[in-house]
């Protein structure tokens, strides 16, 4: 028997948790990280307890799933109906589920004002989409400028499927590439269809995965090995945490097409320690996998065996890079080493060893089965397909989304994250995390692609985007980012140990009033020295905030360096908060609202500020509403 | 000395890899969940087991943050302390927490019923600023909400 047939064997068994065929209602509920912290857990007994008080056990099935992507909005509560348009609940308490349940499933009214799109949508989507892989969204959310503009490929089956059942992941093509592969494909047939895909890197560099494939297929050795770089930690991003907690089956498949191409049988997953639900969830996938036979000896009856081991990080930056990574796998300390040799041809225990990231494996999967050529229809020249962006810091809409390689800062930050808060200005966008670099307005409009933001002084980076408003001072964050990689550096070569500690003491003097022209000099020597002679791609790209900051806002330095001033009231001591005898009515907010009661005054008298205790923290400003509080 | 159920717990880790050495920072965090930190007895422990020197040991134990050296409190507080979390306000709440446990980064209260760390990044930016209390996560953290939710860990 093939091993599509084996797999269509488990296929028809399968009894998904989430589906279109059927007549009852199902109600689909986020719970993953994002979800929990926002208290799904809660909404979900209160849901469960109304619908079985409401006698609707029979008619309504409660599913849970990964998240959609609309972070900022969970607890997400979905209605899917046979025959009508689904509608999406946000901001979910108990409370509301307890209504829900009452007025939309039992009484046939659903609210509007409490739905995502308000109610917008009262026509069910045209039929045409249901087979599709990927872009399981549009379907019924393409009114919504969030879903629209979005290409989901790794995240398709994020937020649409019980991520703790494998009969979920079977019912949406799960596997099938996989034993598509083992049936159809030579090694070198899988690698020549990644390498014509264009796919690279989603870790940050952007290296062709399937060269990556071919050089590890092509080394000698006795045993191979492919690792998941799942060590997300890049401030700022979240993607494949978000990936492992709603789609954990796709990285497992996915690891096991790479390893049967390159020729591996055992992969390891490195995982973040901070991620307990991930872990948990890859866990139950591991064993529902190797119980269906789809990982462990013989896989689908077709002679390939491949088996994954979990490993967890224990909290050190460093060890997302790929030798730091093998290091701590083999129970070293995880310091980077000098590449070439590349792990390729000299890895795990000195073996040849692939290692990808996790959204680039999830990608895998659908380049096999719906062929290189789709997906080097996606995106731009150099850069093909789809990238997943995390979004966050000041923009409305924060949260996972997935786009064209191509679509420009605007589309992302405008139109799917919905502008930024408050009315405030949009300042910088920040991309790739501490390796990454700032971009100021003028880049708005730039197609994203990996040549393009390198160009700009940033860099795409694993995908963590952190958009900053008019409040943000870029020198202060500059130095916020340096704190953090010379706090991560390992130490190993002196170039990052000692270039990242003097880089920041110059910031500090900067931020501190006490800058010197010169220390533009220095900041481009030592981050060139950095740049070009660190071991590794923490430190090589340590330097790349300032430097990208002095580029882009130079005015912003030039304000600290040469008046002493910080033009977005930051710098903490460069700020100076007083109040203005004429205008103050002596109400006592500030005086109440002052964390380390440094504000003095009689009642409906002038107040005074202590200069000495005054820790700067604003509270006084911002709660005047008098605008007595006076900041310099 | 390890008990029983540590050295049970390290050998079901060993058996995954293809060098006993490999397990050393499963092994640390075996200790840690039955003792709450890792002593230097420990670390010598560990060294006899995996067939190492306790100097090998200890620089895999000081490598890694999630490793406790010296004794926690009942409740570790990890505040995220990436940009993310930054830019949305985590340094107030930093200061807040600060006055309110009256320790800094890196130590435990008094009564030993807080240890506070500052985590690289929670993984969790949609939700900043954040902080995770034993393994429990928080998010858009306020200084109010901040003290509602630590009366929940005596």
């Amino acid at each position: 028997m093939t091993a599509q047939a084996s797999l269509e064997r488990l296929v028809a068994g399968a009894q998904p948790v989430v589906r279109d065929s059927t007549d009852k209602t199902q109600l689909l509920v986020g719970i993953a990280t994002c979800a929990l912290a926002g208290g799904a857990d809660k909404m979900l007994a209160a849901l469960e307890d109304a619908i079985e008080k409401a006698g609707l056990q029979d008619k309504v099935e409660v599913c849970k799933v990964g998240c959609v992507g609309r972070c900022s909005l969970e607890p997400l509560l979905e209605i899917r109906q046979p025959g009508k348009p689904p509608r999406m609940y946000v901001k979910v308490t108990p409370e509301m589920a307890e209504v829900i349940v009452r007025r939309d499933l039992t009484g046939g009214e659903p609210i509007p004002d409490w739905l995502i799109d308000k109610g917008e949508r009262t026509e069910v989507a045209g039929p045409g989409h249901e087979a599709d892989l990927v872009n399981k969204f549009t379907r019924d959310w393409d009114h919504l400028d969030f879903f629209r503009r979005q290409f989901r490929v790794a995240l398709r089956n994020v937020g649409r499927i019980d991520p703790e059942s494998l009969d979920d992941y079977l019912s949406v093509g799960g596997y099938r590439a996989l034993a598509k592969v083992l049936d159809e494909m030579s090694p070198t047939d899988v690698i020549a269809c990644v390498k014509s895909s264009g796919l690279r890197g989603r870790g940050g560099a952007g290296f062709p995965t399937g060269l990556k494939w071919e050089f590890t297929y092509k080394a000698q050795g006795d045993e191979k090995f492919m690792i998941c770089n799942a060590d997300e930690g890049d401030p700022g991003a979240f993607m494949d945490r978000s990936t492992l907690e709603g789609d954990p089956h796709t990285v497992l498949e996915a690891m096991a097409i790479a390893g049967y191409a390159v020729g591996a049988t055992q992969g390891y997953i490195y995982v973040r320690a901070e991620y307990p639900l991930a872990v948990k969830r890859l866990e139950i996938a591991l064993e529902a996998a190797r119980q269906a036979g789809l990982l462990g000896s013989n896989i689908l009856g077709s002679g390939f065996s491949f088996d994954i081991e979990l490993r967890l990080g224990a909290g050190a930056f460093v060890c997302g890079e790929e030798t730091a990574l093998m290091a701590s796998i083999e129970g070293k300390r995880g310091m980077p080493r000098p590449r070439p040799p590349f792990p390729a041809q000299r890895g795990l225990w000195g073996k040849p060893t692939c290692i990808n990231n996790v959204e680039t494996l999830a990608s895998i999967p659908p380049i096999i089965l719906q062929g290189a050529e789709w997906y080097a229809s996606i995106g731009t020249e150099t850069s093909k397909g789809t990238k997943v962006f995390a979004l966050a810091g000041n923009v409305e809409n924060t949260g996972l989304i997935e786009v064209p390689m191509g679509v420009t800062l605007r589309e992302i930050i405008f139109d799917i994250g919905g502008g930024i808060p408050d009315g405030k200005g949009f300042k910088a966008a920040q991309t790739g995390g501490p390796s990454g670099g700032c971009l100021p307005a003028q880049y708005l409009d730039t197609p994203i692609d990996y040549e393009s933001l390198r160009e700009a002084g940033a860099i795409m980076g694993s995908g963590g985007l952190i958009v900053m408003d008019d409040t943000n001072c870029m020198v202060d964050i500059a130095k916020f980012f340096l704190t953090f990689t010379q706090d991560e550096s390992c130490g190993k070569c002196t170039p990052c140990r000692e270039g990242t500690k003097r880089m920041l003491e110059v910031m500090e003097r900067i931020t501190s009033g006490h800058g010197e022209e010169r220390d533009y000099e220095r900041l481009a020597r030592l981050g060139k020295a950095c740049q070009r002679a660190a071991l590794c791609g923490l430190g090589q790209t340590a330097p790349n905030p300032v430097l990208s900051t002095i580029r882009h806002f130079r005015d912003e330095y030039d304000a600290h360096i040469l008046e002493q001033r910080c033009p977005a009231h930051k710098c903490k001591e460069l700020v100076r908060y007083q109040i203005i005898t004429e205008a103050c009515v002596g109400c006592g907010l500030c005086r109440r609202n002052c964390p380390v009661h440094c504000i003095s005054g009689e009642p409906r008298k002038p107040h005074l500020i202590d200069q000495d205790i005054c820790i700067r923290c604003g509270q006084c400003y911002e709660v005047c509403r008098f605008n007595a509080v006076e900041r310099a | 000395m390890l008990s029983d159920t540590e050295r049970q717990e390290i050998e079901r880790e060993i058996v995954h890899y293809p060098r006993a050495r490999a397990a050393v920072a499963e092994a640390l965090m075996v200790v840690q969940r039955h003792r709450g930190w890792v002593s230097d007895e420990a670390v010598r422990d560990v060294a006899a087991l995996l067939e190492m020197t306790p100097d090998e040991v200890e620089g895999i134990a000081t490598f890694y943050s999630m490793v406790f050296r010296q004794p926690v409190g009942r409740h570790i507080i990890h505040l995220c302390d990436s940009v993310s979390c930054w830019i949305m306000g985590q340094e107030t709440l930093l200061e807040h927490l600060q006055r309110k446990l009256g320790i800094g980064f890196g130590e435990t209260t008094a009564d030993r019923r807080f240890t506070l760390i500052p985590a690289g990044c929670l993984g969790a930016c949609d939700l900043a600023p954040v902080m995770r209390v034993d393994d429990d996560l928080y998010g858009h953290l306020t200084p109010a909400k901040l003290d509602e939710i630590l009366e929940r860990y005596p």
